[in-house]
């Protein structure tokens, strides 16, 4: 197997908060190798954008990183001093933001947030690194670059914002992107645009791609390997295909059902009962027991641990769902 | 552009007319400056020829109309007192005000700006805390009496500098101004002072708030992200984003200070306009107080043009809806 560019063992991050310790991301282990893209599946507060945020060691107080290693090609990023994961950010790991509306500095230009980033990283001239800025703006799609870079965001629509955030990211040739959720906020027509984009450039380089989304479609279309998240921890991992036809976990089975796609016309939807549980009072066996179908004594009491299934699934549940083949 | 230059001049005009028509009428209910201004052993012929050289023993719509008269010609009236212009009156004692507001409003910005950031930046550092119990204290000291005690501090127990009076001026381009000779300058401190204690606090509580909410905005933490050192971000992402409130505020505190150093410019008998307000007050001097608050009304509308323009310079979104406006 080809050595990972990312490696997460055992990730925890936990806030101080009124309440006592919340543990947002509770042993979150992933790989993600070269050119491949996971996609990160979970409701909001499943702890999926904390774990982008720890990889990049940009969780702020109350929040820390407590446990756990993140190997970038090998090299832990925890026992990096702040100066080093400075430099890293932005050049070997990019990341792109939810909300192209809230990402780029509303009161600054184009230009001047693109020169600014490839100036943190390389050392070259302001007007070469104009010209790298308006290349990366020409292979997002957008039409003429040059002029583009002059504008300020509110001048450019939702998915031109978003192109520029993903011309940023790939402007340096990162190892890493870590995208969050970065079409929830686009029309569906500029989703796929986008998407397909996004496909084309990283088959070109060979970037490891993080996909964290809500979207078990979007998903489908775009990433080779699934981890499903709930309440902080990963509960189910797998190749893309495999895992959508075949769930292991209640949890991925409930957010199947739970697309309108999935079941014949006409036929009722099945939504998952209940509401995602709060991270202060988790339930001390599996998070999700209260909301399951198939839960038993056991799973109210005790936390289920990884298991692999087969070569590349893993799982945390007492009571899999039989693996049709 | 041009046509929005108009309208705003045009206001001021109309503003300034009906608060020039408000106070002569306004003062001329409140005395009659005869009473004051002559010498009650002079005898009736003297006393006759005095009201008829002012102007006053005609009624007061005669002499609405005089005034009018003399606005069309640049005329703003001759002060009773003085027996001079009354513009030229108030134009001498003008560059005095303004260095004073001017200095103040400078250490106010200079200070008051990065005291507000760091407090915005470490909410719970003692430091932070120490730094707004300041600001509390310079905000609600009156001003007179935190004056007095400049005064007794550093003029009276430690003599280092002169308790009043504006000392040495240097002409620049036909107008005193007291800042460049260390004379001057010694005066100038502690008046200055006086009036930047408020505004600094005034300042300092707009940074914070502005430091506080802009440092939760994704694009501060998408700056972070790309690998931007500290210093960028603060002094620029956020510093940019957090003068708009703090160039609104004051801007109009830059107006109150010129129209209103009143108590400022009593208790170090500095030789300004709000003196010179207050004593033609007390003498019923209405040419004097008509033309002081014109030419008020007119640096406030000047201020406000001032910070409208300073707006579009820190806020590319305010230009757009310039041209509708």
């Amino acid at each position: 197997m080809i050595a990972p560019v990312l490696s997460v063992r055992n990730l925890v991050t936990e806030f101080d908060t009124r309440a006592g310790t919340v543990t947002a991301v509770d042993g979150v282990s992933l790989d993600v190798g070269p050119g491949e893209v996971l996609g990160i599946v979970g409701e909001s507060g499943s702890g999926k954008t904390i774990t982008g945020f720890s990889i990049l060691g940009l969780i702020d107080k109350p929040g820390r990183i407590a446990g756990g290693e993140v190997l970038l090609n090998g090299q832990d990023l925890r026992t990096l001093p702040e100066a080093a994961m400075q430099k890293l950010r932005g050049d070997r790991i990019a990341m792109i933001f939810q909300d192209p509306m809230m990402t780029l500095n509303p009161v600054l230009r184009i230009d001047t947030q693109m020169v600014e980033t490839i100036r943190a990283h390389r050392d070259v001239s302001p007007a070469r690194a104009r010209d790298m800025a308006a290349e990366a703006l020409g292979l997002v799609g957008i039409p003429s670059p040059v002029e583009r870079l002059r504008t300020y965001p509110h001048e450019m629509s939702g998915g031109m914002r978003q192109r520029v955030v993903i011309a940023i990211a790939l402007m340096l040739e990162p190892d890493l992107i870590i995208a969050d959720e970065p079409t929830t906020a686009l029309d569906v027509t500029i989703q796929s645009q986008i998407l397909s984009e996004m496909q084309r450039l990283l088959a070109a380089r060979k970037t490891a791609l993080i996909w964290i989304t809500h979207d078990l479609t979007v998903v489908a279309g775009l990433a080779h390997r699934v981890a499903v998240m709930y309440a902080g921890r990963i509960v189910e991992t797998g190749p893309v295909d495999d895992l959508l036809d075949r769930p292991a976990h209640p949890y991925t089975q409930g957010l199947i059902s739970s697309i309108p796609s999935s079941v014949p016309r006409g036929e009722r939807l099945v939504p998952i009962k209940g509401m995602t549980p709060s991270l202060i009072s988790l339930p001390r066996g599996c998070a999700f027991a209260p909301r399951c179908p198939r839960a038993s004594e056991t799973c109210h009491n005790a936390r289920p641990e990884a298991e692999d299934i087969s070569e590349a699934r893993s799982l945390r549940c007492f009571h899999p769902l039989e693996m049709a083949q | 552009m041009i046509a929005y230059l108009i309208r705003r001049f045009g206001q001021a005009l109309l503003v300034m007319a009906v608060m020039a028509t408000i106070v002569f009428f306004g003062l001329y209910a409140v005395g009659n400056p005869v009473d004051l201004l002559i010498n009650p052993e002079a005898d009736l012929a003297e006393q006759e020829e005095t009201i008829r050289r002012l102007g006053l023993d005609k009624p007061i719509h005669i002499q609405f109309g005089y005034f009018l008269a003399g606005l069309t010609q640049g005329d703003l009236g001759t002060s009773f007192v003085h027996n001079r212009p009354a513009l030229e009156l108030i134009l001498s004692r003008l560059p005095a005000t303004l260095e004073l507001a001017f200095m103040g409003i400078l250490i106010a910005v200079i200070l008051g700006i990065p005291l507000g950031m760091i407090a915005g930046l470490k909410p719970d550092a003692p430091y932070s805390r120490f730094i707004m119990a300041g600001s509390v204290v310079g905000f609600s000291t009156p001003n007179f009496w935190q004056g007095l005690m400049l005064i007794m501090l550093f003029a009276v127990f430690l003599g280092w500098l002169p308790a009043g009076g504006r000392g040495e001026t240097v002409d620049v381009l036909g107008i005193p101004v007291s800042f460049l000779t260390w004379d001057g300058l010694s005066h100038l401190i502690l008046p200055a002072v006086n009036v930047a204690i408020y505004k600094m606090s005034l300042v300092i509580r707009l940074t914070r708030a502005g430091t506080a909410e802009i440092v939760h905005q994704d694009y501060v933490k998408y700056a972070r992200a790309r690998g931007l050192s500290p210093r960028r971000v603060v002094g620029v992402h956020v510093l940019k984003n957090i003068l708009i409130p703090v160039v609104t505020v004051l801007g109009l505190e830059t107006g109150n200070v010129i129209a209103f150093a009143v108590v400022t410019e009593t208790v170090f008998a500095w030789p300004g306009i709000g003196k010179l307000l207050i004593d033609s007050i007390g003498l019923l001097d209405r040419p004097v107080v008509v033309a002081y608050l014109m030419l008020t009304v007119f640096l406030f509308v000047m201020i406000n043009l001032v910070v409208d323009i300073a707006y579009s310079a820190l806020d590319p979104r305010v230009r757009v809806k310039r041209g509708k406006a």
